[in-house]
């Protein structure tokens, strides 16, 4: 028995990848429970519009964040700021009423809870008045953010190990000394895993609306750039991560370490405003964070182009880093080995045989 | 360096010198393939052997020495294993497969394909997924699509390792087929048996060539004395079991009274790796 422990501790150590695991693993999920996991925001940012809006907006207390006061801006203006996702809740006053409208966006659910609740609390001074999603439903908030979780697991758990087997069974090596450019074999690989997960975004947003009622009400054309902007971020990192494992194991533990993190730390589960500053930096280097914040602004509330812009530029840059790292590293994979410096270039040694 | 060449240039590994990992895997190592003719690679495991065939198609670069070999589509290469093929096709689909690579299509494939299968005895698995095959059938299944094309050089990473007695005499037939094709075909093996039928054979022992030529060349410069007898005649290290016999070896000529007998390519192999190690010891 003793010497069963002992060989598996042997294989344990090293097995750096499970190791890293077993060590990262809890101290990640202590911070993120610790620091992350929380549904009550204690912020939210506010606008203040019309003829009593320098009074209402004093009399307003947390979580209210005003931003911006504008006494002559209209409600629809108001209404447009929550649009573009510049504001949580907007407030507008009346010259003649004592209470005020608060229009809160429904399409960030917990946020949107927060203010409902404090507006209960205000004494009258707040009517709340809810957009976008009206009934504060769920499954409205979860299905954007499930478009694209399955857009990651699929781009990234599902091509890392699609390539790694190709790897693992030897057939690389037999890829690479066939007559095929190196550019045949990458888009070769990588296309069906795009149209499969084109495939699931289609299904999985046209199933969303029918059977959740979750409405579609903005640009089709923007949600398939963001769509393919984020496609190609998770494809490049499946393909980063085939390069740098050898069995279809090593590739399902990798894909899982960058997929989780994006689940728990993207805003799809716990806001992003809600969690600590320490930690939801990490929500910002995370591709899905800006993936959810094109699928919900699109679909729940018919954001305008301009106001995705920041998301749409951050995925494409990281479309464009990871994806050709990814290339540039499966390239490599194909090109013949480079002859190494020899320790004893005198004495020869066991080679592979 | 590797570079593609005419086989009028003469096909093979010319003083080339590999490193791997740090080490020196393979040192001023020399293999001519001319075409129609089998050329064998043998030598125990870490010899080199596989260094040398990857760096033959391409896959591995030399820090010295040439390497000619025509261009990557006239060239076939079989790695060890069966691992050329892919498991989760059929025979059919990765005759497909290669076929599309090598840009066959039509009547031409047809005929090919009933042409290999049926030598290759693999008519009757056609549809069968590839991973469901036998070793032996996997086998034959890489070597069909290693050929397909008719490359000129034809390079086998140990066939018929671990394929059964009858699969082998297939192989070797589907060998020396493509051989008089006028096909130069360059295999490693561990069967020295199969080394003997090649025309020319490189001995390699940790990337040094021990020997290269003809077999029977090779055979008559077997260095030392061999003996045969119940039991080992000199120093145990020096000896070894054939069938119910065993071989002893010692360096220089026959002792008074011994009765040397002739090497095949087994003691042969084995007298030369003694040697070189007796020389490297001194």
């Amino acid at each position: 028995m003793w010497a069963m422990i002992l060989k598996e501790f042997l294989e344990l150590r090293r097995d750096k990848r499970t190791m890293a695991m077993i060590i990262v693993l809890p101290l990640l999920l202590l911070v993120i429970f610790g620091y992350a996991a929380n549904f009550r925001v204690d912020s939210i940012k506010t606008e203040v519009v019309g003829p009593s809006a320098s009074r209402v907006a004093a009399q307003l207390k947390a979580p209210f964040d005003v931003t911006e006061v504008e006494a002559g801006a209209t409600e629809s203006q108001a209404e447009d700021a929550l649009r573009r996702g510049e504001v949580g809740v907007a407030v507008v006053t009346t010259a003649s009423s004592t209470t005020s409208i608060a229009l809160i966006d429904g399409s960030q659910l917990f946020t949107a809870e927060s203010a409902v609740a404090a507006t209960q609390e205000s004494g009258g001074l707040l009517k709340p008045q809810i957009l976008f999603n009206p009934t504060l439903k769920t499954s409205w908030v979860m299905v954007p953010a499930l478009v694209g979780l399955i857009m990651a697991f699929i781009g990234t758990l599902v091509t890392a190990m699609g390539l790694v087997r190709e790897r693992q069974t030897g057939t690389l090596e037999q890829l690479a000394v066939m007559p095929f450019r190196p550019s045949d074999v990458i888009v070769g690989k990588i296309a069906p895993y795009f149209v499969l997960a084109a495939v699931d975004l289609i299904l999985v947003t046209v199933l969303g609306t029918l059977l959740f009622g979750v409405p579609f009400a903005g640009n089709v054309l923007v949600f398939a750039l963001g769509s393919a902007l984020f496609l190609f971020v998770v494809l490049g990192l499946g393909v980063l991560i085939s390069t740098v494992s050898q069995t279809q194991g090593q590739a399902m533990q990798m894909a899982l370490m960058t997929v989780m993190p994006q689940v728990l730390l993207s805003g799809m589960i716990f806001p992003l405003a809600a969690m600590a500053p320490g930690v939801r930096w990490i929500g910002y280097i995370l591709p899905l964070t800006y993936f959810n914040m094109i699928s919900n602004g699109i679909m729940l509330r018919d954001a305008p182009f301009t106001s995705l812009l920041l998301p749409l530029g951050v995925l494409a840059g990281m479309a464009a880093l990871v994806f050709t790292a990814a290339v540039l590293r499966f390239r490599r994979d194909l090109a013949p080995s480079m002859p190494k410096p020899a320790k004893q270039a005198a004495t020869p040694a066991g080679a592979a045989s | 360096m590797t570079r593609p060449g005419s086989d009028t240039d003469g096909w093979g590994t010319f003083g080339v010198t590999i490193v791997r990992g740090g080490a020196t895997a393979l040192k001023d190592v020399t293999l001519a393939a001319p075409r129609g003719q089998v050329s064998a690679v043998v030598g125990g495991d870490g010899a080199g052997k596989t260094t040398l065939l990857r760096a033959l198609v391409g896959r591995i670069l030399p820090v010295s020495g040439r390497i000619s070999a025509p261009p990557t589509e006239r060239c076939g290469f079989m790695p060890t294993g069966a691992s050329g093929v892919w498991q989760d096709l059929s025979v059919n689909e990765n005759f497909d497969f290669v076929a599309a690579a090598h840009h066959l299509s039509g009547g031409a494939l047809a005929d090919r394909r009933t042409d290999l299968l049926e030598q290759a005895g693999l008519t009757g698995a056609a549809d069968r997924l590839a991973g469901d095959l036998s070793g032996g059938m996997r086998q034959k299944l890489a070597f069909c699509l290693a050929i397909l094309h008719r490359p000129d050089l034809l390079v086998l990473d140990e066939p018929s390792t671990g394929v059964d007695p009858v699969s082998r005499v297939d192989l070797w037939r589907l060998i020396a087929k493509a051989a008089a094709e006028h096909t130069a075909v360059v295999m490693a093996t561990t069967y020295l048996d199969e080394a003997e039928r090649a025309s020319t054979c490189l001995v390699l022992d940790r990337g040094v060539a021990l020997a290269h030529g003809a077999p029977d060349k090779i055979l008559a410069s077997t260095p030392g004395t061999l003996t045969s007898g119940d039991a080992p005649t000199g120093d145990p290290e020096l000896s070894w079991r054939r069938g119910r016999q065993t071989r002893s070896w010692h360096p220089g000529p026959p002792h008074p009274g011994e009765q040397p007998i002739g090497a095949d390519m087994e003691d042969c192999v084995i007298a030369l790796t003694l040697a070189e190690q007796q020389a490297g010891a001194a």
